[in-house]
């Protein structure tokens, strides 16, 4: 393909002295499975001081890279040079000892260690005493704190990137690879990381950073690599492009612009909640405070906030996983809902697609015909009499397929076989095409790539233009901005006043993602009345 | 007071074979692998010891035989489980199904043969002491290697590397192999370590606690060793109080029998098997709001992208 150009050095790139070697080189890499190739013949060059972002949509091929960087994949063909010295990485522990270190986007973390114990499994000599002294002297030195005694499953998840960062930095690494880092964390947060990596590059190290944030990308990166259906499509210096030239290359083509028709009318509250409080099962589990909100017919309402503050327990409140204790805790269409089980609320309208793809909204290994039964056997005619009618639910398949561009091999296969997006794409068609009066969707996009997300906030849009109220739970802002008319901010269980999105400040919707600014249940008593 | 001596030296040579094959299953279970094949390695490794030290007569070496034995069954259970991605349990119950099989056919030819048991430790003056010296200093040498057993796996889990690593794979086994560690080579050891030991629990029976052969002696101790396991809640140290409570039970209702209490003998015998339910449900009633501490990867199959 013409359109794979070999990397040349571009204006953006730092200092690169005369008979410099780049600190790490990709020379023709390639990696097949089977007939797949998800890497073909990349080329690639970081150099040291260097912030590199590595870009691309889901499936472009950007983890089985660093995988391969990480020594925890072996190319098919193809070889690396670190310093300009061929080298062959057996192995993660071959690659730290060159002083490659990896922060992984899913924490490779154990939640019943220590922070300490969890450190010292990254480092491969370190004796275990002395770590907490260690531990406690790189989180001052990088302003990341930590308490080397503390298990891992009470920490938030920004503190849990940090000890992921803190075990990468004990080795001392010349090379850091960051793997979506940002996309769990507050624009706080994001920026304390950022203000950590800047310190790093200055002490001389290089950053691979991966990411499908262009704004970001144009922050903090010098270089950027552009990598798409598993080719390297093109470099770049991400802060003379524009995010739209970038995403055109990421894509390959220019992306909808997302957009409601304009006519918003509201109509009556369909959902109201009122003073929901709930103590968790689980004991990690969040505990609720007095939510209460509401969402007219025709409007979609916003949760912002960060993973972990009580989205899991509200969602479940509303989709009747766990049943409220009053029943005028949640009115559905006027009708006090908050003790009936899933399937009545399903009976009365209400949709539900839960974060989980896999295992929660679709059972993985049942095909996907019968996947559709598992929210579709409330009502239609899938089942009558008690026996379910095979055609109904392969048609029904067939409806979602072609309205929702689902991608799949096989007409009916199972429901774990299809990728993150075109699974998700099918359990949103499922839900949307049911014509509900309310539909409660969490994380709608997340993992999908580009073209998919906007279809599938395109059908949100378009299903509360047509007079359905929709609760839209996600930890992307952007998305929040881009199809909420109002947002409201969840933090440690409490619900902040809802502010319209057009007015609303991000750096304020950050502070209140932080829990700041999130009044207690009395204020939000004095403030109803 | 000799009574009551008595009574608590049984309740020793009672839990003994508990203790020995709960603490490889720990091992197990702590690098995530459920191991439900206890039983099978437990009687294979019995009749395997009983023929060595039979046809030897050394008790030392029906000892090792018997750990051979058990750490063989726990192989097959490895390249099954770890090798081919079987399911845990399917497994683990076939092959205690397998042992107990094998371990009659192995038996059939010593039926009714005796051996001279495991012999006692005498230390002069101190095993006479009254009371303390028996039960201290005059036990054989499987109750002080199931004793140190404990100690050391308790060092090795919470004060050596390799056990740190062997319980990272356990609690969450992709991020192990993310790092670097070999998550399948640390679980076959593990296995295998279990298998030993639960040979060796097994072993301990017609070695040292009844010197002879029945076929199927062990009796549902892998199974009670299986809930002890959960019972100490993965802890080494309430492992050993665990297994002299359930053996303690065991002689209890043993003399409660010759007492000539009016209690069905029958009903007497399940105390041990109903203690291990009652101990199981009263536990994960309590820890119902505190959540669980089995290692987070138990019982699931790894297997490494390549």
């Amino acid at each position: 393909m013409d359109d794979a150009v070999a990397v040349a050095p571009g204006p953006g790139r730092p200092v690169q002295p005369e008979g410099q070697v780049p600190l790490l080189e990709a020379v023709g890499i390639v990696k097949r499975y089977g007939d797949f190739t998800a890497n073909d013949n990349i080329n690639l060059q970081i150099w040291p001081t260097e912030v590199h972002a590595l870009l691309g949509e889901n499936g472009a091929g950007k983890s089985t890279l660093v995988k391969m960087i990480y020594g925890l994949l072996q190319p098919t063909a193809g070889e690396f040079k670190w310093q300009g010295e061929p080298i062959v990485l057996t192995g993660p522990a071959s690659a730290r000892a060159r002083g490659i270190g990896m922060v992984f986007q899913h924490f490779s973390l154990f939640e019943q260690l220590t922070v300490a114990e969890n450190v010292a499994l990254g480092l491969d000599t370190a004796p275990l005493a002395g770590i907490d002294e260690r531990v406690a002297e790189v989180s001052r030195a990088y302003g990341l704190p930590l308490d080397p005694k503390r298990e891992v499953w009470r920490l938030s998840v920004g503190e849990r990137q940090r000890i992921e960062i803190v075990r990468c930095l004990l080795q001392n690494p010349k090379l850091l690879i960051l793997d979506e880092p940002t996309s769990v964390l507050t624009p706080q947060e994001v920026e304390q990381l950022f203000r950590t990596l800047r310190v790093l590059r200055t002490e001389g190290r290089a950053i691979l950073y991966i990411s499908h944030k262009l704004d970001e990308v144009r922050a903090l990166c010098d270089t950027a690599t552009i990598l798409r259906g598993g080719k390297v499509v093109g470099t770049c210096d991400p802060r003379a492009e524009s995010s739209q030239s970038i995403a055109r290359m990421m894509v390959g083509t220019d992306i909808g612009e997302v957009r409601s028709d304009g006519s918003k009318k509201l109509g009556a509250p369909r959902l109201v909640v009122r003073d929901l409080s709930l103590m968790p099962d689980d004991p990690h589990g969040i505990r609720l405070e007095g939510i209460s909100f509401e969402v007219p017919a025709g409007e979609v309402l916003g949760l912002a906030g960060v993973a972990g503050n009580g989205q899991d327990e509200l969602f479940a409140a509303l989709s009747g996983e766990v049943r409220s204790d009053r029943a005028d805790m949640i009115t559905i269409d006027g009708r006090a809902a908050g003790r009936l089980t899933i399937t009545d609320r399903r009976r009365i309208g209400v949709a539900f697609v839960p974060e989980e793809r896999l295992g929660h909204a679709t059972a993985p290994r049942f095909k996907l015909s019968d996947n559709t039964l598992i929210s579709g056997h409330v009502a239609g005619s899938m089942v009558r009499g008690g026996f379910i009618d095979r055609g109904q639910m392969v048609a029904f398949v067939d409806h979602i397929t072609k309205s929702y561009d689902v991608r799949k091999g096989k007409p009916d296969p199972e429901a774990a076989s299809l990728s993150g997006g075109n699974l998700q794409k099918y359990v949103v068609g499922r839900e949307i095409l049911r014509e509900p009066k309310l539909l409660i969707i969490s994380q709608p996009t997340w993992g999908v790539d580009a073209g998919a997300a906007a279809a599938i906030r395109q059908a949100i849009i378009d299903l509360a233009s047509r007079g359905a109220a929709v609760l839209v739970m996600s930890q992307d802002l952007d998305e929040l901005y881009e199809i909420c008319d109002r947002l409201v901010v969840i933090c440690a269980g409490r619900l902040s006043a809802p502010r319209v999105t057009r007015h609303a400040d991000r750096g304020e919707i950050g502070m209140l993602m932080a829990g700041v600014g999130i009044k207690g249940k009395e204020d939000a008593h004095a403030a109803r009345a | 007071m000799e009574l009551v001596e008595a009574i608590l030296l049984t309740v020793i040579t009672a839990s003994t074979p508990l203790l020995l094959a709960a603490s490889g299953e720990l091992v197990v279970e702590r690098a995530g692998v459920l191991n439900l094949g206890i039983e099978g390695m437990m009687i294979i490794g019995a009749a395997c010891g009983f023929a060595a030290a039979f046809t030897t007569g050394s008790v030392f070496i029906g000892a090792l035989c018997g750990i051979a034995a058990g750490a063989a069954l726990a192989g097959v259970f490895a390249a099954l489980t770890l090798g081919l991605a079987a399911n845990q349990v399917a497994s683990g119950l076939a092959l205690t199904i397998l042992g107990v099989g094998l371990s009659g056919l192995i038996g059939t030819s010593y039926i009714g043969q005796k051996i001279v048991g495991a012999a006692h430790l005498h230390i002069p003056y101190l095993s006479d002491l009254p009371f303390v010296g028996k039960m201290v200093f005059g036990q054989d040498a499987f109750v002080y290697v199931s004793v140190a057993l404990i100690a050391a796996i308790w060092y090795f889990l919470y004060r050596t590397r390799p056990g740190l690593v062997l319980r990272s794979v356990g609690d969450n086994h992709a991020s192990a192999h993310a790092l670097g560690y070999p998550v399948l080579k640390i679980r076959t050891l593990a296995v295998l370590f279990g298998g030993a030991c639960a040979g060796l629990g097994g072993a301990y029976l017609p070695l040292a606690y009844t010197p002879f052969w029945v076929s199927g002696m062990t009796a549902g101790r892998g199974w009670i060793a299986l809930a002890l396991v959960v019972f100490a809640s993965w802890m080494p140290w309430r492992l050993l109080i665990g297994a002299y409570l359930f053996g303690g039970i065991t002689i209890l209702q043993l003399h409660a029998q010759a007492t000539g209490l009016g209690i069905p003998s029958q009903l007497m015998s399940s105390l041990p098997y109903l203690a291990t339910v009652i101990v199981l449900v009263v536990i994960s009633w309590m820890r119902g709001k505190a959540g669980s501490p089995a290692p987070a990867s138990l019982g699931l199959a790894f297997v490494p992208d390549r």
